[in-house]
């Protein structure tokens, strides 16, 4: 066990936890508007949002790779206005994970949007109540176990995504390394012990948080 | 007042038609709405809420306009003031009685309203319960006293009792009476029950494909001429009572309700429901211009 291997776990959880935060602030909003529009291009938007779950992840990883490269005009523009690298840096996982976990976060709390009857809100507004406060004081607290459900699912996934990160991150100690990269590297390398190490922490840790969830 | 002109393309389970309204309903009147399911009643209600648009019309209340297509006029449902009961209750259910009740509570308003619903509507020993843990009953007595936080002039009820068992039905009503006169209302009611119509109602319209029928007239009054000196008037039978020594059957004669006396004999043949024709001998008919 040498210091790598806490700075491994670290960035792992880290990297979960902000991309879970991030993807609550976008899935409530996107979740809920999904589940209220009419609009045509609702299917075209879902389509868009489950990508994630079609597309092999190295396929995603290898996308986000050519978009986010210093050569394409995306990652160059990004280079030279704000000065953000997005290959092989944290920053690029976030947003690979932002991307590759979306569709966890986003569909759980949709369904629960759309399980809820409509006669509810109706109520609420009839009362005086704009769409804000109804969706803060009885939407979202009547489907609390479908965000929970969302929440644990975008951080159990991103914990374990692979491909999407090994293709944007490579294996950049303290920077990328996250557990299953170094899972992977631990096995390339027949460290077969230290690869069951790190791979039995982070299930224990990933189960007690599903469990306090 | 308020004063209607609605009109907007539905979609009923029969095809498509349009729900084409003109309707004038008093300030406090107690209106009831029937007509057959699909017919545009509740179509018509949320129309009234806000709660959907029509393709064109009026809605004029007093002297607010509510609604004018030709205007661009569309007050949003928060700004139009009603009160509304579903037949689902719809209750919040993360909030328990009283907070329900709260909810309704508009920006700086007293708490004193909700005191003077739990009072009339009988929660006292219910305000801690989830709505889960309420019977059906219950729950609409929540739901009629939460509509009515806001103090709003309009109550729209939406086959509020039809969930319910005759019991309940017959204690609900006479809650829903008890508010219309405490606050003064103007009373919608959605209802496929005669009974509670005639209860409750002043007055009953009926929607046929999304238009106010005539009261069956053709079929009411089956002959028009009285040179034989009786009206023949079709009607179904409300209610039977006894009236001071004798007998009367309330029947339902298109929108009016007729009290006829009976023998004992009749109220032994008939029940609430019935059909029947009700001869009325007219040697003195007269016409008064309305």
């Amino acid at each position: 066990m040498d210091s790598g291997f806490g700075q491994t776990l670290l960035l792992t959880f880290q990297l979960a936890a902000v991309t879970t935060v991030l993807l609550l602030f976008i899935g409530v909003p996107l979740a809920f508007l999904l589940s209220r529009t009419q609009s045509r291009f609702k299917p075209i938007l879902e389509a868009l949002i489950s990508m994630p779950l079609v597309l092999p992840p190295t396929v995603l990883g290898f996308y986000l790779l050519l978009a986010f490269s210093p050569r394409s005009a995306l990652g160059n523009w990004l280079v030279e206005t704000a000065n953000i690298r997005l290959v092989f840096s944290f920053a690029g996982l976030v947003i690979g994970s932002l991307i590759y976990s979306l569709p966890f976060m986003v569909q759980p709390i949709q369904s629960g949007f759309e399980s809820l009857p409509k006669h509810l809100r109706e109520a609420s507004y009839s009362l005086g109540k704009s769409v804000w406060q109804t969706l803060l004081r009885v939407e979202l607290p009547n489907i609390k176990p479908a965000v929970l459900t969302g929440i644990v699912l975008a951080f159990a996934h991103t914990v374990g995504e692979f491909g999407v990160i090994l293709m944007i991150g490579g294996n950049i100690p303290g920077e990328t390394r996250v557990a299953s990269i170094a899972i992977y590297d631990e096995v390339e390398a027949l460290n077969y012990g230290m690869a069951f190490t790190i791979l039995a922490l982070v299930y224990t840790i990933n189960r007690r948080m599903l469990r306090t969830a | 007042m308020i004063q209607t002109s609605l009109r907007k393309a539905l979609h009923a389970a029969t095809g498509p038609m349009t729900l084409d309204i003109q309707l004038d309903i008093l300030t406090g009147e107690f209106l009831a709405i029937t007509g057959a399911s699909g017919s545009g009643k509740t179509t018509l209600l949320r129309l009234l809420a806000g709660l959907e648009k029509p393709e064109e019309g009026r809605i004029l209340v007093d002297d607010t306009v509510w609604l004018d297509s030709a205007r661009g006029i569309q007050l949003p449902i928060q700004e139009r003031k009603v009160g509304l009961v579903f037949q689902e209750y719809a209750l919040f259910p993360n909030m328990t009685v009283r907070e329900n009740l709260e909810y309704g509570l508009g920006k700086g308003q007293s708490k004193v309203i909700i005191d003077e619903l739990i009072g009339i509507t009988e929660l006292e020993q219910l305000l801690d319960r989830y709505p889960a843990k309420l019977s059906g009953g219950q729950q609409q007595r929540v739901a009629l006293a939460r509509a009515l936080v806001r103090r709003p002039k309009l109550l729209l009820l939406d086959e509020p009792l039809s969930a319910l068992d005759n019991r309940m039905r017959e204690r609900l009503q006479n809650y829903i009476l008890q508010v219309h006169q405490a606050f003064s209302l103007t009373t919608l009611l959605v209802s496929h029950d005669h009974r509670e119509i005639f209860k409750l109602a002043d007055r009953v319209i009926s929607l046929r494909q999304g238009k106010i029928s005539q009261p069956d007239l053709p079929e009411t009054v089956r002959y028009a001429n009285v040179s034989d000196g009786t009206f023949r008037l079709s009607g179904e039978v409300l209610q039977l009572e006894e009236a001071g020594s004798g007998f009367s059957v309330s029947v339902l004669i298109g929108t009016n309700v007729l009290r006829v006396p009976a023998t004992m004999e009749d109220l032994r043949r008939l029940q609430p429901g019935d059909r029947v024709e009700v001869l009325v001998d007219a040697q003195h008919a007269m016409l008064i211009k309305a």
